[in-house]
């Protein structure tokens, strides 16, 4: 362990590509826009935070939410139904 | 086709089964049962593992009943049903068949968070947390009491004060019937009101056949109690006033802090019903000086088949319980807890907590729109208080339409025109008969839930296919035709037979 160590920019960006890509697996259209939106708007509320214990500790959240959707974009593809009404059938917009 | 980049062990699956396929081919080739055709079964490396559920069936199982109910063929309600689709949405092509959900009342999805906690306690974690002689019980256990902070934490209570049950349905039976027997020498008398869920009410004409007398409080046009007939309702020997916080047909938030004050000057249990209001608005069981109060997890996308009942310990409040056993939750529910349910309901009440304000503004958002876009035809009405109440449940009447079939115009979208218990048989919600509402635009109302997954554009096409479809019923109703034409309908004399 590196101790209190603010994970650097390109980790954090990583990290936020990894959380889309992720959410953007779910096969669920509900569950898919909720994590999309719901990662835009976390990282977003986060964007100007300085403070490296605070930053540390959201990272390690993150990364343990991280394998949460991990897991279950997977299971999301594997139980797969009927497309919903609003959702196109050739195509995601995302 | 599944893409499966990131599990890494489940990609491996083909492989095995394909080294399985050969072992087991060759125990046939030496025993001499080889026959031909074996030869060339060889499972592809491509398995899928991917399992599709199609609803259509359903639809047509609940379309058939239905007609069954109403005496007519299932065809034609089918039929009549998608007239008025086709009709509103032919353009409509291109798009999945699935239903949108809005109906959070009845229940809501499970959180994929949730499931991920859950899936552990159904895979190794199996021990009983009531073991406490080796190592498969303290890991449940501890799962189990961290649970019970969390479903604590939401409503400012103690974790020891959390019963677990198995929902709300208990946790209401169990204060319904189980403080009134233990307090049936000296104390007689129950107050509840006219519009709480049926399972309070029924569980109140129960204890009516045990000897005891039971108020039910009338609301106003709003769906609110009076809190001056509260007051006058409660005697010497009242022992339990039970008011539910937000109602699960018109989503009104009763005054629970008011209604708690009066109980305890007066000395008297107060329960609430929370199941809708758990974790949705802002509780607090000391503030609100609340004795009772029953939780359900499935309200608040936790898994179905758990519920939680808040006992407080001081001033302490005794019950009879409804199960003898083993002792376990204090002595009041016997029998083993289900460690997966119980994790995944300490789960959702964490996420609720958490998320608490984004899913305050994101629902409170999307309701507005919905509630503006559904209030702008004409001869359509809000049910309920227009303040005093949880955005995300909607009741609309629609005037001059039949509630049930304006249901099967819209199939696409999943309603309903009131409690679940009761939309199995065609009666008119009682909880809007409360409300003064007569039989028509009772029967003309129903109900939207929003909820955390809900989408602003689920909401978007939901406001569009209701107006165009209320549009078109009402244009084969001989009634709207005369409104249209200005005659009173009050004023006709139908001639009966």
């Amino acid at each position: 362990m590196s101790g209190v160590m603010a994970p650097t920019r390109g980790q954090i960006l990583s990290l936020y590509k990894q959380f889309i890509k992720n959410a953007n697996q779910f096969n669920n259209y509900n569950f898919r826009e909720y994590f999309l939106s719901r990662t835009r708007s976390t990282f977003r509320k986060n964007i100007k935070q300085e403070d490296p214990k605070v930053l540390m500790n959201l990272f390690r959240e993150a990364k343990s939410e991280l394998g949460v959707l991990k897991r279950q974009s997977v299971i999301s593809q594997m139980y797969t139904f009927d497309r919903l009404v609003v959702e196109p059938l050739q195509g995601r917009k995302h | 086709m599944l893409k499966l980049t990131s599990a890494r062990s489940i990609t491996r699956l083909p492989q095995l089964y394909n080294i399985l396929a050969v072992t087991h081919r060759a125990c046939l080739v030496n025993r001499r049962f080889y026959s031909p055709p074996a030869a060339g079964v060889k499972l592809d490396d491509n398995f899928s593992l991917e399992t599709h559920t199609d609803i259509q069936a359903a639809a047509k199982a609940q379309a058939s009943a239905r007609a069954s109910a109403s005496g007519t063929t299932p065809d034609a309600v089918v039929a009549s049903g998608s007239t008025a689709m086709s009709h509103a949405y032919q353009e409509n092509t291109g798009f999945g068949t699935r239903p949108i959900y809005l109906d959070m009342q009845a229940t809501t999805p499970t959180d994929p968070r949730v499931l991920d906690t859950m899936l552990k306690f159904y895979t190794g974690l199996y021990g009983n947390p009531h073991s406490n002689t080796h190592s498969y019980g303290w890991e449940t256990n501890t799962a189990v009491e961290s649970a019970r902070a969390h479903v604590a934490k939401m409503i400012n209570a103690d974790p020891k004060e959390i019963i677990f049950t198995s929902g709300a349905t208990e946790s209401n039976n169990m204060v319904l019937k189980g403080v009134p027997r233990f307090y049936k020498k000296t104390k007689k008398h129950i107050i509840t009101t006219r519009t709480e869920h049926k399972c309070v009410l029924e569980a109140a004409r129960a204890m009516m056949k045990e000897g005891f007398e039971v108020t039910f409080l009338n609301v106003n046009d709003q769906g609110l109690i009076d809190l001056k007939e509260l007051e006058n309702a409660i005697r010497p020997d009242t022992c339990l006033v039970s008011v539910m916080a937000v109602n699960n047909e018109i989503g009104v938030i009763q005054p629970i802090k008011e209604i708690g004050a009066l109980c305890r000057k007066n000395k008297i249990y107060f329960h609430t019903d929370a199941a809708q209001a758990y974790g949705k608005i802002k509780m607090d069981v000391n503030e609100m000086n609340i004795d009772l109060l029953s939780i359900s997890s499935h309200k608040i996308y936790g898994p179905k088949g758990i519920g939680a009942i808040y006992v407080r310990r001081r001033p302490r409040v005794r019950l009879e319980p409804l199960l003898s056993g083993g002792g376990q939750e204090r002595g009041l529910r016997s029998g083993t807890l289900a460690p997966p349910l119980v994790a995944g309901f300490g789960e959702a009440a964490r996420l609720m907590k958490k998320e608490f304000d984004d899913d305050q503004a994101h629902i409170k958002r999307l309701s507005d729109k919905l509630v503006n876009g559904l209030l702008s035809a004409e001869h359509t009405t809000l049910n309920g208080s227009p303040d005093h109440r949880y955005p995300g449940c909607i009741n609309v009447s629609f005037a001059y339409v039949e509630g049930e079939s304006l249901l099967m115009a819209l199939r696409d979208i999943a309603l309903s025109s009131g409690s679940a218990c009761t939309s199995a048989s065609l009666e008119p919600s009682y909880v809007l008969h409360a409300l003064g509402k007569d039989d028509a635009l009772a029967h003309s109302s129903i109900r939207f839930g929003i909820g955390r997954f809900s989408t602003e554009e689920e909401v978007d096409y939901v406001v569009k296919a209701v107006s165009d479809r209320v549009k078109f019923l009402r244009e084969l109703s001989p009634l709207w035709e005369m409104v249209q034409e200005g005659i009173d309908l009050n004023s006709i004399k139908w001639s009966g037979h």
